[in-house]
């Protein structure tokens, strides 16, 4: 379904239709290859042992018995691998350094969460490398974990880091768990605050929930004597996957060269590094190329999930209910090493209003647990939850409608957003009124026959993404196909999404553009998929591509025609000679007559885009039912409206907003690291994780709403990401007003759906 | 006491394989899956989690949906196997995959082999599932990029071609 807000000027033919994906029949048949898929000869299988405790002193590992064993080839520990001198680098959606990303992979003098790497080994099968394992000999001091903001911020907290210098507004602290304290600030909260005709402010408390890709990480190195490396590897980033590699190990850039294989989901978690120094370690003692594939339990353990914490929000309105203050505290644990998104947090929290007087101040907190990754629009939906949720309890008190509250005060088109920037163009409005007019908003909510509790949530998302580089290589064919060399893991439709624009600019339908995902040597930059910028910026390095072969092609016409170049146009896929329009050649014609006229056509669109042009907006609408005898919350019917600029393949935007949405929904309702004292995680299995079933949902009604972005040439929006920041607090305001209390936590499982009954009989709520 | 200690002798296994007889050696504690994906070499059928919670393993043991994942290899002797790599007709795709791909029911494509495969053992004892009934079969295969909702709508679309 699309509406209409704002349609644009501009008619296409391929953008906007609903092609088969380029590599699906390899995706359904099973041949697709993975990162687990990959076989090379004389492959051998490397395992890792993994620190039992969240927090220890390592005083000793000895490999050399593993090493010594049948069928094993080599055996390393953080001894093994090179010192990595600190160096902050930009991952787009995570700020990194690199000695922590090495001491990360693998534990050196002390393990800092569960699961952190300790040894590998190497051997003829995996059997053999995970019995191997048992012959490494650890001599542990456990020391005590900290895992509550409360206990890592506390004036005598165990500190995790001695080296850790912390930068708190500016100051530089030390010794510290506090990474980051920043502050955002204009106009002045308090006075305003002080008129306000209403104030309130609440604490909300959001779990670390994991990405829950299916797909395990795999990684597989080759060594080679001549000191080049190369890694086949499950990531989104594999030009930042070649950097990180190259100076964790101190290689060359460019003798690192990395193939991306097919990737099974990612979410933001598949960016950072994990196995690849240590497969690479062992390839090199080994002389054999070694795979390495984590099981599930590691990834729970020791990836990163996004990061759980508090938030405490606090809004001031005006009679009429128009905002005049905003403030906020976030703080993020971010795992056992600095960098959980705060400054996206910041930037989403109160994205989707009008704030004349605001403060956001955001803490990035340490603790012993693995190093949260980004997660699908990283920080924002724990921070929009408060804010979400806190606006519906608002205009419960000030009995005022939330759409109406929503429309008041909605950011638009020259709304300074609260940390600073000024939005251009923007699709907020439009998606609320996108669900004002849906069938679902009009319907009504009808009552259960058995005793349950209805109820319906309304709540309003933001993400930015970015633009970023990119490069594509489009080469033109005798018989007019093209072909497009990209390097973005394609992890949702983006081999189509990307060549769909290609194939706009030449008026071809988008099966005769032929998308390739290629490794670091054989494409120009790229950087990663994620941020919701590879449709939008690949796409626009694309259109750059396919646009230069065509002025090429119109050069090669001219030659033919003997004319000017300036005389010959192209359109509708033709190409004509404007003063002799008898002349005239289709690009499928045209294609066949280049290697005459001065050899095969191959043009590099590059692209450096800033910025996203205003981000996507997104308003979710969800019904629920409360069982007051179990806890237990159906999901009854969603709707999720998001602004796609443009949708360049309207099938796999919703299927973003839908797959988003239940992500989100399990966030709400189910997942959570259930973690002991001691900081080891306790449901590290799918089915104690409990991600939402086919069973757990219902039909995910997407509303593609289309406000151009006027950064990009088709209108396009990166949208992956927004669809996961609504949830949460939708079905929290929906369960508030099916069951007329509130929960201030996530997940709203059935325990605390039975806490926050009891409590309302007791007359208390839960804030 | 490790393998190396005391070498672990391979058992051998004949199947019928995608219709085909096949045999092959397998060690005793192999799980079905990885004998499928390391010994015989199909690695279509998937690895999510390897202790049969989220069904990217999904195979079909004499016409019943199992997750290989929990069965030994060496239990598979003398039976039927049938993998995402037996389920086209040559130079075909089975009405199934050809509606994942028209309803765009796969975005990151890991969980889809195991979907496939189980979506095939339904629509063979129920050629016109309902909506919940779908759901309710699906529910051992987890999807954490779709929200089903596009997988469900494949299932329906393919029921209603056959």
């Amino acid at each position: 379904m699309t509406t209409t807000a704002d349609r644009p000027a501009q008619e296409f033919k391929v953008v906007g239709s609903r092609p088969i994906r380029h590599d699906g029949v390899d995706k359904v048949l099973g041949r697709a290859q993975y990162g687990a898929d990959l076989k090379l000869p004389g492959l051998i299988h490397g395992a890792v042992l993994r620190s039992p405790y969240a927090h220890a002193v390592i005083k000793k590992v000895d490999v050399s018995r593993a090493e010594a064993a049948p069928g094993v080839f080599a055996a390393i520990s953080g001894d093994d691998m090179p010192v990595t001198a600190p160096k902050m680098v930009d991952m787009v959606e995570e700020v990194t350094n690199l000695k922590w990303s090495s001491q990360r992979v693998m534990a050196h003098g002390k393990a800092v969460y569960r699961g952190h790497p300790v040894a590998a080994v190497a051997a003829v099968d995996q059997n053999t490398a995970l019995e191997a394992l048992k012959l490494i000999e650890v001599e542990y001091e456990p020391l005590q974990a900290v895992i509550s903001l409360e206990d890592a911020m506390k004036p005598d907290a165990v500190i995790i880091h001695d080296d850790l210098v912390g930068d708190h507004l500016g100051e530089k602290v030390s010794p510290t768990n506090v990474a980051e304290h920043t502050r955002t600030e204009f106009g002045d909260p308090e006075a305003a605050f002080a008129e306000a005709a209403h104030v309130l402010e609440r604490t909300y408390t959001i779990a670390r929930a994991h990405q829950g890709y299916i797909e395990p990480h795999s990684s597989t190195a080759f060594w080679s004597p001549d000191d080049k490396l190369t890694v086949w590897t499950t990531t989104q980033a594999p030009f930042g996957v070649r950097s990180n590699v190259a100076t964790v190990l101190k290689l060359p850039l460019s003798d690192v060269r990395v193939v991306p294989m097919e990737i099974g989901g990612g979410f933001g978690g598949k960016i950072g590094l994990y196995m690849e120094p240590l497969a690479a370690m062992l390839s090199r003692k080994s002389g054999r190329p070694v795979k390495m594939t984590m099981d599930r339990k590691s990834v729970f353990d020791a990836t990163g999930p996004g990061p759980g914490g508090q938030v405490t929000a606090k809004i001031g309105v005006d009679k009429d209910g128009k905002i005049v203050a905003a403030t906020a505290d976030i703080r993020y644990m971010a795992g056992a090493y600095p960098g959980s998104s705060i400054s996206a947090a910041t930037a989403g929290i109160f994205a989707c209003y009008k704030v004349p007087n605001v403060r956001i101040d955001a803490y990035d907190v340490v603790i012993n647990m693995s190093k949260t990754a980004a997660y699908r629009a990283p920080g924002t939906p724990q921070a929009t939850f408060a804010s979400e949720s806190l606006i519906s309890e608002l205009c419960e008190q000030i009995g005022m409608d939330p759409m109406e509250f929503h429309l008041l005060n909605a950011a638009e088109e020259g709304t300074r957003r609260p940390d600073g920037p000024v939005f251009p163009r923007i699709g907020n409005v439009a998606c609320m009124e996108a669900i004002k007019g849906s069938d679902h908003f009009k319907s009504d909510l009808g009552e259960s026959s058995d005793g349950k509790l209805r109820g319906r949530g309304l709540a309003t998302g933001y993400w930015n993404g970015g633009g970023n580089r990119s490069s594509v290589t489009i080469s033109v064919n005798d018989d007019g196909v093209v072909s497009l060399v990209e390097g973005n893991p394609d992890i949702g439709g983006t081999r189509t999404t990307i060549a769909m624009q290609a194939a706009e600019v030449f008026g071809l339908p988008a099966h005769d553009v032929h998308p390739t995902v290629v490794d670091t040597d054989s494409v120009g930059y790229n950087d990663l998929t994620a941020g919701s910028r590879t449709t939008y910026a690949s796409g626009q390095a694309a259109i750059e591509a396919a646009k230069q072969v065509v002025e090429e092609i119109k050069k090669r016409m001219a030659m033919i025609w003997e004319t000017e170049p300036e005389n010959v146009e192209f359109e509708d896929s033709v190409f004509q000679n404007k003063v002799a329009p008898d002349q005239r050649l289709t690009f499928k014609e045209a294609a066949g007559k280049l290697g005459q006229t001065g050899g095969p056509v191959s043009k590099t669109g590059t692209v450096n885009v800033r910025g996203s042009g205003g981000g996507s907006f997104a308003a979710h609408l969800v019904d629920v039912e409360v069982d007051p005898e179990t806890g237990k919350v159906q999901i009854l019917r969603y709707t999720a409206a998001q602004d796609a600029g443009k949708a360049v393949h309207p099938s796999y935007v919703e299927g973003q907003f839908q797959g988003g949405a239940a992500q989100g929904i399990g966030w709400a309702l189910n997942e959570e690291y259930y973690t002991s004292p001691d900081g080891v995680m306790q449901n590290s299995s799918f089915l104690d994780y409990r991600m939402p079933t086919a069973l757990d949902l219902p039909m995910i009604d997407a509303i593609v709403v289309e406000v151009p972005n006027t950064n990009h040439p088709f209108g396009v929006r990166g949208i992956g990401e927004t669809s996961i920041v609504p949830p949460a607090p939708a079905v929290g305001n929906a369960i508030a007003d099916a069951i007329g209390t509130r929960l201030y936590q996530t997940p709203m499982n059935p325990s605390r759906i039975m806490e926050a009954l009891a409590n309302k009989r007791n007359g208390q709520n839960g804030h | 006491m490790t393998q190396q200690e005391t070498p672990v002798r391979k058992v051998p296994v004949a199947c019928t394989l995608n219709g085909q007889e096949t045999e092959f050696l397998a060690a005793p504690y192999q799980s079905l899956l990885e004998a499928l994906r390391e010994v015989v070499g199909l690695t279509g059928t998937k690895e999510g989690c390897n202790d049969g919670n989220c069904g990217a393993c999904t195979v079909s043991l004499d016409g019943r949906i199992v997750d290989s994942c929990l069965v030994l290899a060496a239990e598979v002797d003398g039976k039927s196997v049938d993998t995402i790599e037996g389920m086209a007709p040559p130079h075909g795709l089975h009405p199934l995959q050809q509606a994942f791909l028209e309803e765009a029911a796969l975005q990151c494509g890991i969980c889809t082999p195991g979907f496939l495969v189980a979506a095939r053992a339904l629509l063979e004892r129920e050629p016109h599932p309902d909506e919940h009934r779908i759901r309710l079969w699906l529910a051992g295969n987890l999807c954490r990029c779709t929200g089903y909702d596009k997988i469900v709508r494949a299932v329906q679309s393919a029921a209603d071609k056959t």
